[in-house]
């Protein structure tokens, strides 16, 4: 109620001019960072600013018309029904500003088309309902989904404020660096339906299609933090899966590279020590909040119809074995969770599922036995060596 | 000009056939008029069941964070109220209109393949409902959006099955209404009714038929390898089977810029016969005014692909399409400059059905322009799948074709009932329609160009404002809809009680043969052809 009277003042005071009201309401398309996002904004403007002068004309002469020629006026109706001439000049002054407006169009357009001379490239694929970016120059690998605040907040009946939680449904909990001054082209592909990859600031879209490889680049020039949604419907957390941008100078950019390297060397080394069953649990529950409590619910109570209830599921607390396989290679809906969990965080979360949300098996699976799954079961990137043999 | 009001008084009825009575006259009539009703109101119904879906969508939007509804189920919403508007709300109601008034207009007894009339509604009913039914169903109904995109579509749960054959349905009833509207407007003209003295709603639903011919068998073809794909093993859209879910959409938007136009030809047409009654003057421009319909028509077939720009086209597909697509403006332009030139320099008055059929006239042509921004494919890529689209296309559908449909109401219910409606309440019905439409639809442009995509349950907070706005608006505009029902019943339960003259507007025999019949029409009219054609083109 009192976000309405705010609005409301907020209306009346915008339609006194005063320029202190419209901070809170965007209005037109941003600019963006890029070369490209400004071309693309240039071409807006002047698209729309021939719109309303053709508007201004069309909308003129009838509302003329409307308030001289009315009977109410005594205006006697005239009988003309046609004009070549002018139905000529009325086709020809279009065609004209046509013209006009692809000749421009088509420039930004293959400017946006050439991905040629890309100092790195950055592999983009979109799952249901994340983001996982490849650093095909370096081999940085990691899954970005929205951050644990945001969820929190969006689910129905929190009881959060929106308005709390900074950058609300636009921030991430790993985001996507890159570093300033340098072309970067995107791959992009889709693991299970189709997604769209759009950050306004850099002026474009672009669909992700599984199965299929899209092509897209950008070059930021200004450092700064860039935030973006998938554009395309891919189910029901669509409206959930956020893109951040940062770019960097090139020196801090090298030094998140490394960090990044180091963090891998960590994880790697963790995945290798015993782990007690409390501490698989523990790490098992922000694993399943973030992975598996979107399809599964938060207390694995499913959804009837579409996902399974995990409580008591033959599933869960059948063979051990028979779980992670399902979780390693997916099924149906369900992701391959080999490929976007860590050794540790695969773990973590079969232990969890079997000892919580209802269910007591009191089994539990060390992260050395998933690793040996790893090196055993050929991944897709083995795969791709052999076909390069 | 035309002078044969005076032959058909009360004394013409004693030769009719009356209808059935009770209930079986509705079940098994083959009366096009009374099929034109059954088309109306049931399409009356569908456009307030599509609407309570909106709202619920507004409802959950007036505030960032979830309130009411769970995504899935907002997603179904989505899914749901386009799909009834545009197969259950919108094109039924155009093919009852079309019912109505093409044999008036062209001097004919009733449409040539009546019994085929009355089986083609009766399916409609039929997948109408089968739609309606999987809001009831295990995994709830399609979510995936009315463009029914693979791989998304194919996770519906048990509704899958049942929304493909409901759209089989809607379209094999489509067809049949198209066949015998080209049927009765061949062969059923009264002498003298050439193509081209024909009221220009007519020729709108003869390209109109000829679209719907054309698409409806590619959508069930599109949809029916949707469920070859997850029944029978086939691999159309699935890549590791050799197929592309890009190739559904190609299909799909073969048919579905056509059928957009379908929804917008018809539009014209009705705009194109009120216009002149009230300006009191002939149309302006005629023959163009047939030609450019006839090209939107060609181009609707050649322009598809721009719903498509970010799907990753070669960068020729990119520009060919964005080059056709701006071409619509082209015969568009010449349409919106024809009803300016109407109305200049004649002798407005404005009752509702022009009130509404002038807002359509300023309001379709924003649509217009958000249009022609978009065909510009660089710009789209900005624009495309945000608020930017759902205020373009809601501006060309809801102040456009649901705008002259409200009008053709008001137009041509005292011709048909013989009762006037209470023109202060319809003024009033406008006003508050035509000015909480703008509330509703026009801050969704600011959302889409700040970057808020469509089809999300819940935004960034930056997004609250205008979706509040928008929200606001869409509820004065749901519930003004409410009186236009109210008028309807009361005009049919008698009206104003105000004697209504076969004219019902002043001169508007001299533009169209309906107005030379009595109001209200007799149960069959026009069982010997009219003598004279009103010929004000020429």
């Amino acid at each position: 109620m009192k976000k309405t009277k705010q609005l409301f003042a907020s209306l009346f005071l915008m339609s006194l001019g005063l320029g202190t009201a419209q901070a809170e309401y965007t209005l037109n398309l941003r600019q963006g960072v890029t070369q490209i996002s400004q071309e693309v904004y240039d071409l807006h403007m002047l698209i729309l600013w021939i719109c309303v002068l053709i508007g201004i004309a069309v909308f003129g002469t009838m509302f003329y018309s409307i308030y001289h020629h009315r009977k109410s006026k005594g205006h006697v109706a005239s009988q003309f029904h046609e004009s070549t001439k002018v139905e000529i000049i009325w086709t020809i002054i279009p065609t004209l500003i046509l013209i006009g407006m692809a000749i421009p169009a088509t420039k930004t357009m293959l400017d946006l088309d050439d991905v040629q001379d890309a100092d790195m490239s950055i592999k983009v694929t979109g799952w249901q309902w994340k983001w996982e970016y490849e650093y095909l120059d370096n081999g940085i690998h990691f899954f970005s989904s929205l951050d644990e605040a945001s969820n929190r907040a969006r689910q129905l009946g929190s009881g959060i404020d929106p308005r709390s939680v900074p950058h609300y449904l636009l921030n991430v909990d790993h985001p996507l660096v890159v570093p300033v001054n340098t072309k970067i082209r995107f791959l992009f592909t889709a693991a299970d339906v189709l997604h769209s990859w759009w950050v306004p600031d850099l002026g474009w879209k672009k669909d992700t299609i599984p199965g299929f490889i899209n092509e897209a680049w950008t070059y930021v020039e200004k450092p700064g933090t860039y935030r973006g949604q998938c554009a395309e419907l891919c189910g029901k957390d669509h409206g959930f899966m956020p893109i951040v941008v940062i770019a960097m100078e090139q020196g801090d950019y090298d030094a998140w590279v490394e960090s990044q390297k180091a963090g891998a060397e960590v994880e790697k080394q963790q995945a290798d020590k015993e782990w007690t069953t409390d501490e698989l649990m523990a790490k098992g529950e922000t694993v399943y909040a973030n992975n598996c409590a979107s399809c599964h619910m938060a207390d694995g109570a499913g959804m009837e119809g579409t996902f399974p209830a995990l409580t008591g599921s033959s599933v869960v607390t059948g063979d051990i074995d028979a779980q992670i396989e399902l979780m390693y290679n997916g099924k149906g809906m369900m992701p391959a969770f080999g490929q976007m969990l860590s050794e540790t965080e695969f773990a973590a979360v079969v232990t969890y599922t079997r000892n919580a949300l209802g269910n007591s098996v009191g089994d539990s699976v060390q992260p050395a036995a998933i690793k040996s799954l790893k090196s055993s079961a050929p991944t897709d990137e083995e795969e791709d060596e052999d076909d390069e043999e | 000009m035309s002078a044969v009001v005076a032959e058909h008084d009360d004394h013409h009825d004693h030769h009719d056939h009356g209808p059935e009575k009770g209930l079986l006259r509705w079940i098994i009539t083959t009366n096009h008029k009374d099929i034109g009703t059954l088309y109306l109101v049931f399409a009356l119904a569908m456009f307030f069941l599509g609407g309570a879906m909106a709202l619920v969508i507004r409802a959950e939007l007036f505030e960032p964070g979830l309130q009411f509804v769970e995504p899935q189920f907002f997603n179904s919403m989505t899914t749901m109220h386009a799909l009834i508007m545009v197969f259950g709300a919108v094109m039924p109601a155009f093919v009852g209109l079309a019912n109505w008034m093409i044999p008036l207009m062209i001097g004919a007894p009733d449409m040539a393949l009546p019994r085929m009339n009355n089986m083609s509604f009766w399916l409609l009913v039929a997948g109408a409902l089968m739609l309606a039914s999987t809001l009831f169903m295990e995994g709830g109904a399609p979510a995936s959006g009315w463009t029914l995109y693979p791989p998304l579509v194919l996770q519906t749960g048990a509704a899958l099955p049942f929304a493909i054959f409901s759209v089989h349905l809607l379209g094999i009833s489509s067809i049949m209404g198209a066949i015998n509207i080209i049927a009765t407007i061949f062969n059923m003209r009264a002498p003298g009714m050439t193509l081209m003295k024909m009221p220009l709603f007519v020729w709108t639903w003869l390209i109109t038929a000829f679209l719907l011919i054309a698409i409806m068998p590619v959508f069930a073809g599109a949809v029916t390898m949707l469920l070859t794909d997850r029944f029978f093993d086939t691999s159309f859209f699935d890549a590791a089977g050799g197929g592309d879910p890009v190739l559904y959409q190609h299909i799909f938007w073969f048919f579905g810029h056509p059928e957009v136009y379908v929804m917008i030809l018809p539009t014209f047409g009705v705009a194109s016969t009120i216009i002149p009654v009230f300006a009191r003057k002939p149309l302006f421009g005629y023959s163009s005014m047939v030609y450019a319909t006839a090209s939107i028509a060609f181009l609707s077939f050649i322009v598809w692909a721009h719903h498509m720009f970010t799907v990753g086209m070669p960068v020729a597909g990119e520009l060919y399409f964005m080059y056709a697509t701006m071409l619509i403006a082209i015969p568009t332009g010449v349409k919106v400059f024809n009803w300016t030139a109407t109305m200049w320099k004649g002798s407005m008055t404005f009752e509702t059905p022009m009130l509404f059929s002038i807002a359509f006239v300023v309001l379709f042509t924003m649509g217009g322009f958000t249009g022609l921004m978009m065909s510009v494919a660089p710009s789209d890529f900005q624009y495309h799948d945000t608020y930017f689209i759902v205020a373009h296309f809601h501006y060309t559908l809801v102040p456009a074709s649901i705008f002259i449909l409200m009008a053709a109401g008001y137009f041509w219910l005292p011709k048909w009932t013989g009762n006037m409606y209470d023109e202060k309440l319809g003024q009033l019905h406008f006003w508050l329609s035509a000015i909480s439409v703008n509330v509703l639809f026009f801050p969704q442009h600011f959302l889409g160009l700040a970057g808020m995509p469509r089809r999300i349950p819940d935004y960034a907070v930056q997004f609250a404002d205008w979706n509040m706005v928008s929200s606001i608006g869409a509820f004065v505009f749901g519930f003004s809809q409410l009186l236009f029902l109210y008028i309807v019943i009361k005009t049919i339960r008698g009206g104003t009680g105000e004697e209504v003259t076969s004219e019902v507007w002043e001169d508007a025999s001299k533009h169209s043969l309906e107005w030379t019949l009595p109001s209200p029409l007799p149960y069959h009219t026009f069982t010997t052809p009219p003598k004279e054609i009103p010929t004000e083109h020429f």
